[in-house]
């Protein structure tokens, strides 16, 4: 059944369609006005399904979509999906209201934007909906392409494009592999629905499958997140405009690996090799992020790089957070706490980051520059966007009182907890995890700090800026505005989100540690006492300050690292060498030659019917049955073949139309002996008609029968001709001669006159019995006539007007 | 007679192969035409020769040749009579066009970029 | 073209009814005797290509002030309208029926749907054969 809630999934596709309409009759509205209403609404429709979530209740709706392959379009809204499409529309809405200021109506092709804004909605809502993994893929790949449309948004730009290419060939084959995953998946249980899994898992844990199945998923979900080393496309994918960057490439789209990993949480977690495998890529993501956030020089540069480090941050928490499993229930179980920290950090990322890409956009819109070392100074003229960047970068950089230093606490807390799990190696590496998350805080304190003290702080240099700068209008501060309000809000009130959203997500992802009727109780408070986590905040802050205001003593490290050994680089290199690849590879049969074109075809159609014929012994050569040969038919066949045979030796036009003449006409002739008065009929006429039409055509263009005394004799040419005569004769032979089934020929003679009232039955057969065969037969008539009306009146250019 | 008609068939199939690869459009033209006579005779052929009366009921004959056959040629009889018409104009115009009815000197751009 | 043959005009004028007699004759036989829409249309066009030959494009125009190609479109249309009668009347696309009148002067006649989409065919190749051979011809 089509419910509302697959409605509310695919509205924003529709709203879609109605977009360019929209921008082309109402040119004085701002597009964005009117699509504005779509995430609003959604955002609604889904705020009434908390109560549901939050009493442990799941709500789900089957529509068959292709039923011919079992194919179902299950929507499914748990606490998990419920969480990201409460995300995905709730900052939908904000960052349209941040576009229609952000992009001008006059400058802009709003209709484009808009187009591929709602198709990702609605595709980024299809994936955290589905519950039929085809369905999931199908939706998870429109985001990949929405995305690489919206990067390649100004697609007059190089870095846009190549920005737009990488994006979407990392995540498209991270994409595949996912597929192969699922598919791999359905091998092992059946069934493409993941609940159906999730209840059935047991019994495939141990089949050799899983782990690669594990693998592949990853991949597609690492790819998506943009987790090291696939993290280089989500810096070249801020050359898109800003409200994408914070809506895509921060707050939603590159939370789907996470959504992703979150999801099927309950299928794979219980492995060691997922809690290493999730836990170390998001930890090394987490460092590597931060680190190379540092050395930007460009805002959303740092933005990128802190993206994906807070992703990493993520990650590893959900990778850790597996590690409940291994003990029974929910009480005393310490490890619960990190995935509780993962979506709080999750929902605190998007409130922080969301409201910095929009600061680093209104600086960008004022002074026309976004580069940290022509900026600086700006704290006096534009002190709003001063506020918001203080405050998100604080958030960022786990300071209290924001939101992002609760779960930066939580961060700390998860990690030093691992040390002292006792599988998996834990205890023996397990200590890194803490280790490597403080040297990162660190890091995130240091660009935390630039963004703020690098753009708002030092002098200002007028002469650097492209703008006289001044403080945005209202409307493009207000999105922030409301974002950085729920920083503070969720800072000092993070139960709100915990009990509601958090607690039935949880219930999602850790399933089997509840028994009947539990549900998790997270409660998220400031003051834990005078912990490690508290002293390693402290620590952070410290080293962090003196670190970052040594700055220029210690960047020079950045150059140890050589240019030709980045991921960059080896992507670069792969693309042009299998570029010039391909081109020497295609080049070597594309000639551009129709002619060679043919020869293959010609050459493969011979050869593989031969082998086939003579592989599978289907020749034959049945004399029983033949009919007898008349010496009229002798002679009609000499002459035919005589006629035919001539042709390619013709030199001139005009005996070339008689022999094509006498060859046509030999043909009606034997349609004649064959029985085929209709076709005979046909036949005869057809050919006067054409060589009339030849006739004409030489008369009229004489010039085009010029090179015709040059032809030569081609042996090349005619080996693969007679090849192919060879094969239809063969064909032809064997063909007549076998009998597999019944001929349906019987049908006709009782069926023409009793069914359809003809004598004639090829006559009945065209008109009645293969009517459509007709009909489209002269609509291919109609179309010949009507281009040879257009090629022969078509003008291309003045030259040409007589 | 079916092994007569399928060498007749190939015969004309090879003529028609080897005109339609020569260089010259005309000629390319006229290999359509020969191709689709050899197709024409080729069905006929593989469904049996003169297995009975002409498809006619009104001859009152105990048997009848297969009427399908013969329906599906004679739309592909005019639907042949429609392309090669086609073909010929389509040469003229590129003739017109480009100067030339040699197909070699009618390849693409070598690269897209 | 001008062909100022004076024995091809004038058997032109003879021959032309002749054919254009026969070319109908064939085209109404066609559901029980050789012949029908494409036989009967493609015979009128060589009727018309005759004329063309005998005397010249601006001529035939003139006796035949007729579009081809809005001919072949309005053949696709009987046909296409043809085969949505067998919807309306609940049955498949193109499912025709046929039924038989007395008629005072020709005795028994069968009356077939059939033959109103053999119509369009006839138009479409009368139209498309025409319009394809006026063009060759008449462009200079």
């Amino acid at each position: 059944m089509f419910t509302t809630l697959h409605l509310a999934i695919i509205a924003p596709f529709f709203i879609a369609i109605v977009v360019p309409i929209l921008y082309k009759y109402f040119p004085r509205t701002h597009t964005g006005w009117f699509v504005l209403f779509v995430p609003i609404l959604l955002f609604l429709y889904f705020l009434r399904f908390i109560p549901e979530t939050s009493n442990g209740n799941t709500y789900h709706a089957v529509f068959d979509w292709i039923p011919s392959l079992g194919i179902q379009f299950t929507a499914y809204v748990d606490g998990l999906g419920l969480l990201f499409a409460l995300l995905i529309t709730g900052i939908g809405s904000l960052v349209v209201l941040y576009s229609i200021y952000y992009l001008s109506k006059e400058q802009e092709a709003l209709n484009r934007f808009y187009v591929f804004l709602l198709m990702f909605m609605g595709a980024m809502l299809g994936v955290v909906l589905s519950d039929n993994l085809l369905v999931l893929y199908v939706f998870w790949e429109v985001t990949s392409i929405s995305s690489f449309l919206l990067i390649s948004y100004w697609y007059e730009r190089d870095k846009s494009r190549y920005g737009a290419m990488k994006s979407l060939l990392i995540t498209v084959v991270g994409g595949f592999a996912m597929l192969v995953g699922f598919i791999l998946l359905y091998q092992m249980t059946g069934t493409f629905s993941i609940q159906t899994m999730i209840q059935s898992v047991d019994d495939f844990t141990e089949h050799a499958l899983f782990l690669p199945t594990m693998l592949c998923i990853l991949l597609g979900a690492f790819t998506k997140s943009a987790q090291f080393p696939f993290h280089i496309w989500l810096p070249d994918a801020m050359e898109a405009p800003t409200p994408v960057s914070a809506y895509l490439h921060s707050a939603t789209m590159v939370k789907a690996g996470i959504y992703l990993v979150a999801r099927l949480s309950p299928i794979f977690a219980i492995s060691g090799e997922w809690l290493w495998l999730v836990a170390g890529f998001g930890i090394t993501t987490l460092f590597w992020g931060s680190f190379n956030a540092v050395r930007q020089t460009d805002l959303k540069g740092i933005l990128a790089f802190s993206t994906v480090s807070q992703l990493g941050m993520i990650l590893s928490m959900l990778g850790v957070g597996a590690l409940a499993l291994h003990f029974d229930g929910i009480d005393n179980n310490v490890y619960i706490g990190a995935t509780a920290a993962a979506l709080f950090h999750l929902m605190n990322h998007a409130t922080f980051k969301g409201s910095l890409f929009m600061m680093v956009g209104i600086v960008d819109h004022e002074t026309g520059t976004r580069d940290i070392r022509r900026l600086g100074g700006l704290m006096t003229i534009m002190p709003i966007t001063f506020t918001i960047a203080v405050i998100g970068s604080f958030s960022m950089a786990g300071l209290p009182p924001f939101n992002g230093f609760l779960s930066k606490e939580m961060f700390f807390t998860a990690m030093v907890d691992v040390a002292s799990f006792q599988q998996f190696n834990m205890d023996t590496f397990g200590v890194l995890f803490p280790v490597v998350a403080w040297v990162a805080s660190v890091f995130t304190f240091i660009y935390s700090m630039m963004l703020v003290f690098k753009t708002f702080g030092g002098k200002l240099q007028l002469g650097q800026l492209e703008k006289k700068p001044h403080e945005a209008p209202f409307g493009m501060l207000l999105s922030p505005i409301i974002l950085i309000s729920l920083v503070i809000v969720f800072g000092f009130f993070p139960n709100i989100l915990a009990y509601t959203v958090i607690e039935p997500a949880m219930a999602s992802i850790l399933p089997s540690l509840l028994r009947n009727g539990e549900h998790f109780l997270v409660d998220i408070y400031f003051w834990h006492g005078w912990t490690v986590e508290l002293f390693m905040t402290m620590g952070v802050v410290l080293i962090g300050t003196v670190l970052y205001l040594t700055l220029r003593k210690w960047k020079s490290i950045y150059s140890l690292f050589p240019k030709h050994l980045s991921f960059n680089h080896l992507y670069d290199t792969t693309i042009t060498r299998g570029e010039s690849l391909s081109a020497k590879v295609t080049g070597m049969y594309m000639t551009g030659s129709v002619k060679h074109y043919l020869i293959y075809i010609l050459t493969f159609f011979s050869i593989f019917l031969l082998y086939v014929l003579f592989s599978t012994d289907a020749f034959a050569l049945n004399t029983d049955h033949l009919a007898p040969i008349s010496m009229y038919e002798w002679l009609l066949a000499i002459v035919l073949a005589l006629s035919a045979i001539a042709i390619m030796f013709a030199k001139n036009r005009l005996a070339t139309l008689i022999i094509l003449g006498v060859s046509g006409y030999s043909v009606a002739l034997f349609f004649v002996t064959l029985r085929a008065p209709d076709l005979a009929l046909t036949q005869l006429v057809i050919e006067t008609v054409s060589v009339v039409m030849f006739l004409l055509g030489f008369y009229h263009l004489p010039e085009i029968a010029e090179n015709f005394k040059k032809a030569r004799f081609q042996v090349k040419n005619f080996i693969i001709s007679f090849l192919v005569g060879f094969t239809v004769t063969v064909i032809g032979i064997s063909a007549s001669s076998t009998r597999l089934f019944e001929s349906i020929a019987d049908f006709f003679p009782k069926a023409s006159y009793d069914e359809a009232g003809g004598n004639n039955m090829v006559n009945v057969i065209l008109v009645d019995f293969r009517g459509f065969d007709t009909l489209f037969e002269i609509l291919v008539l109609t179309i010949a006539s009507i281009g040879i009306f257009v090629v022969i009146k078509l003008r291309l250019n003045e030259k040409e007007e007589r | 007679m079916e092994i007569l008609m399928s060498v007749i068939a190939g015969i004309l199939f090879m003529v028609g192969t080897y005109l339609i690869l020569s260089k010259n459009m005309i000629r390319i033209v006229l290999g359509t035409n020969f191709i689709s006579h050899g197709a024409h005779i080729l069905i006929l052929t593989m469904a049996g020769l003169k297995t009975g009366a002409p498809p006619l009921l009104g001859l009152e004959a105990t048997n009848y040749t297969d009427p399908l056959p013969q329906a599906l040629i004679l739309t592909a009889i005019v639907i042949s009579f429609g392309v090669t018409a086609f073909f010929l104009v389509l040469g003229y115009r590129t003739y017109k066009v480009t100067g030339t009815d040699n197909t070699d000197g009618l390849r693409g751009p070598d690269s897209y970029d | 073209m001008k062909l100022n043959d004076i024995v091809i005009q004038t058997t032109t004028k003879f021959v032309l009814f002749i054919i254009l007699a026969f070319s109908i004759f064939i085209f109404f036989n066609g559901h029980h005797h050789p012949g029908g829409g494409f036989i009967g249309g493609l015979m009128t066009s060589a009727a018309i290509t005759l004329l063309l030959l005998a005397f010249d494009f601006e001529t035939v125009k003139r006796i035949l002030p007729i579009d081809f190609k809005i001919l072949t479109a309005s053949g696709m249309l009987i046909a296409t309208l043809t085969g949505m009668g067998g919807l309306v009347f609940g049955g498949p696309f193109l499912s025709h029926t046929f039924g038989y009148v007395h008629l005072p002067f020709f005795g028994e006649v069968e009356l077939a749907t059939a033959l109103l989409f053999d119509l369009g065919v006839y138009f479409v190749v009368v139209g498309s054969a025409l319009t394809i051979i006026e063009m060759i011809g008449g462009d200079q």
